[in-house]
């Protein structure tokens, strides 16, 4: 933010002399449209990469058509058909709320973003809670599942949407556990703080998180939390649709339909991204730091998302509860235990 | 600017809860109730509280109401139904005992607090926010109390969980 | 204070990006409305019921054990901050917390509360 200011008012000429309010005013919605241009981009090209991968891993060729070179448009194309098609309200539906649910789900998506650390100076807004914010946040997306699962009036709806509260809840604690054994020994919650923690040691990774014993097995437990929060496989039994159709959106249709999948990928960039922030050294990199390197280190945790997402069958419910009460808490609340110890010595 | 922003937050806040009476179905209600919190979460960041914002929304909206939302499934609980009232206490005793509150309220308002507290430095806080004043308050001053919110929540697991046994 | 200016400001941005959107679906879409096309989904056939029954006591179960463990985390967060300032004293303070509660998960554990079936 405050980069960005810098950058305007030394290369564009007369910046300084306009309103005080105007000048922060416009870095500001600069950014909001960068935030929007990546919501926007992120799932056309993670759809058509999801649909390859997802073709390659079957031995078939997937999307080949739409706009020539290995169906590069398919899922532009798709946008657009889903931008003119009906928005069909089922008439039993709870109007208001069936069409602010995936308002809710989507804002909540997009305002993780704010405090995505890209670069060293390259982030919305650095807040002083960054990583509870981003947990806050999360939170809020449940309230969004439910209104949409409740208030289609449909079964297969609401037993999704319930599924889907059920689940994420579970896995809330686990996830927020495991945030903590990085927070303790870097002992800020500013994301720009715990990428900053990181820098240097053996060969520019030796700081990574990832390397070090106790956050070692957190980011296990944190990765697993992750991919459950965002419904997907082997978690995604929410929206199993062998059983439940389609989950909370099964009345959806058009562009609200269309919110929700933007929802579910900018959220699995989100999660893979503060995976990326807390535990691979965010921007940190021993050949070029940055931005790129930041890109890459979230798409590489967004391709493994990919990768069991057609490798693994989904769990079963009572699976499901078994590996977040009775194995992931546990084991979080010992790693809290030995980070804090580790820590203080 | 400030004044401006705590307008914007408390008018929602005070519409959000004013529509939790009004509405007839429970889910709108426990809905409006998450409006609320998140506008009084809005003014806890404006007194530089961002650490009580934050579990503002991570317990009361994240935590309680889907607890909120699931009993609310449980008990199948509709649209509320008009009943005439026959509970008269309410009547008589409703004006008097909200124009109390109210009072009391705008007592405490205008009191100004002194000596209580932790020193707030304005400058430290606006780096760190005040999670680190409540860490350093909470393990040490009011450790004890701490400790006993522990026994406290070890209650209500057993509580809850003797509760919906006779359920299963 | 000022570092939360931008999220103000970002929730009223994407307000009126997905306003514009919804409004420019509405004005492209088709509106064919039909008794069939807007009843309920199913498969194939219409809804024998709505979803009215009661729900399974399990959820609120789940939905509790989580409260308290929230709790919990929620005080572990001012911990971590100043952890480096507490030292010992602090790790023994928060050691006491999550023993007391492991007590209590152990408790829930040994009751099948975790037991979804």
């Amino acid at each position: 933010m405050e980069a960005l200011l810098k950058l305007l008012s030394d290369n564009v000429a007369g910046y300084g002399s306009l309103a005080s309010p105007l000048q922060y005013l416009l870095p500001m919605v600069l950014a909001s449209l960068c935030c929007i241009a990546l919501v926007a981009l992120f799932p056309i090209v993670a759809v058509y990469a999801e649909r390859k991968v997802a073709a390659h891993m079957q031995d078939r060729l997937g999307p080949m058509r739409v706009g020539g070179w290995h169906g590069w448009a398919q899922t532009i194309a798709d946008g657009i058909k889903l931008l003119l098609k009906e928005d069909i309200i089922p008439s039993e539906a709870d109007r208001v709320l069936f069409k602010l649910a995936p308002l809710v789900v989507f804002a909540g998506g997009f305002a993780s973003l704010v405090v995505l650390p890209f670069g060293a100076s390259v982030i919305v807004s650095d807040l002083n809670i960054g990583v509870l914010y981003v947990v806050a946040i999360s939170s809020l997306g449940v309230v969004g599942i439910i209104m949409a699962g409740w208030a289609s009036n449909n079964k297969y709806a609401l037993f999704g949407g319930m599924r889907a509260a059920a689940q994420i809840v579970s896995y809330e604690i686990p996830a927020v556990m495991a945030i903590l054994t990085v927070v303790i020994p870097v002992g800020s919650l500013s994301t720009q703080e715990i990428v900053r923690a990181q820098e240097g040691g053996w060969l520019g990774i030796g700081n990574w998180f990832i390397f070090k014993p106790v956050t070692a097995v957190a980011f296990l437990v944190y990765y697993l939390a992750s991919l459950a929060e965002v419904n997907r496989t082997p978690f995604d039994i929410p929206e199993a649709e062998s059983e439940l159709v389609a989950g909370y959106h099964t009345e959806y249709s058009g562009m609200r339909f269309a919110f929700f999948m933007l929802a579910e990928y900018v959220n699995m960039f989100v999660v893979s991204a503060i995976g990326a922030t807390l535990f691979l050294g965010g921007w940190n990199s021993p050949v070029f730091g940055g931005p790129v390197a930041f890109m890459l280190k979230s798409v590489a945790l967004v391709f493994v998302q990919f990768w069991l997402r057609w490798t693994l069958p989904r769990l079963r419910v009572d699976q499901l509860m078994y590996v977040s009460w009775k194995v992931l808490l546990p084991a979080s609340f010992v790693l809290v235990i030995l980070a804090g110890a580790l820590a203080v010595r | 600017m400030e004044i401006a922003v705590f307008l914007f937050l408390s008018g929602i806040a005070i519409v959000a809860a004013a529509n939790i009476l009004v509405q007839r179905h429970p889910i709108y209600s426990a809905l409006s109730l998450i409006v609320t919190f998140v506008a009084l979460a809005g003014i806890y960041i404006q007194m530089h509280a961002e650490f009580i914002a934050v579990m503002q929304i991570v317990v009361y909206t994240g935590a309680i109401m889907v607890l909120f939302i699931f009993v609310i499934m449980l008990l199948n609980a509709g649209a509320e139904q008009k009943v005439p009232d026959k509970v008269h206490v309410v009547k008589y005793f409703g004006l008097p005992l909200a124009s109390l509150l109210i009072f009391e309220a705008g007592l405490t308002a205008s009191r100004t607090f002194d000596g209580e507290g932790i020193p707030v430095e304005s400058a430290s806080i606006n780096l760190s926010g005040n999670t680190e004043m409540i860490g350093r308050a909470l393990y040490t001053q009011y450790a004890l109390p701490f400790e006993v919110t522990s026994v406290l929540l070890l209650v209500a697991i057993v509580g809850a969980i003797v509760m919906a046994k006779k359920e299963l | 204070m000022r570092n939360y200016f931008p999220l103000l400001l970002m929730f009223v941005v994407v307000a009126a990006t997905v306003g514009a959107i919804i409004v420019l679906s509405a004005v492209l879409g088709p509106k064919r409305r039909g008794k069939v096309k807007d009843s309920p989904f199913e498969c194939g056939f219409q809804p024998f019921q709505l979803p009215t029954d009661r729900f399974f006591v399990r959820f609120y179960l789940i939905a509790m054990l989580f409260i308290l463990f929230d709790i919990e985390v929620v005080f572990l967060f001012p911990w971590a901050v100043v952890f480096k300032a507490l030292g010992w004293a602090g790790f023994w303070s928060i050691f006491i917390f999550i023993f007391v509660l492991g007590a209590g998960y152990v408790y829930a554990w040994r009751k099948g509360a975790f037991q979804w079936e």
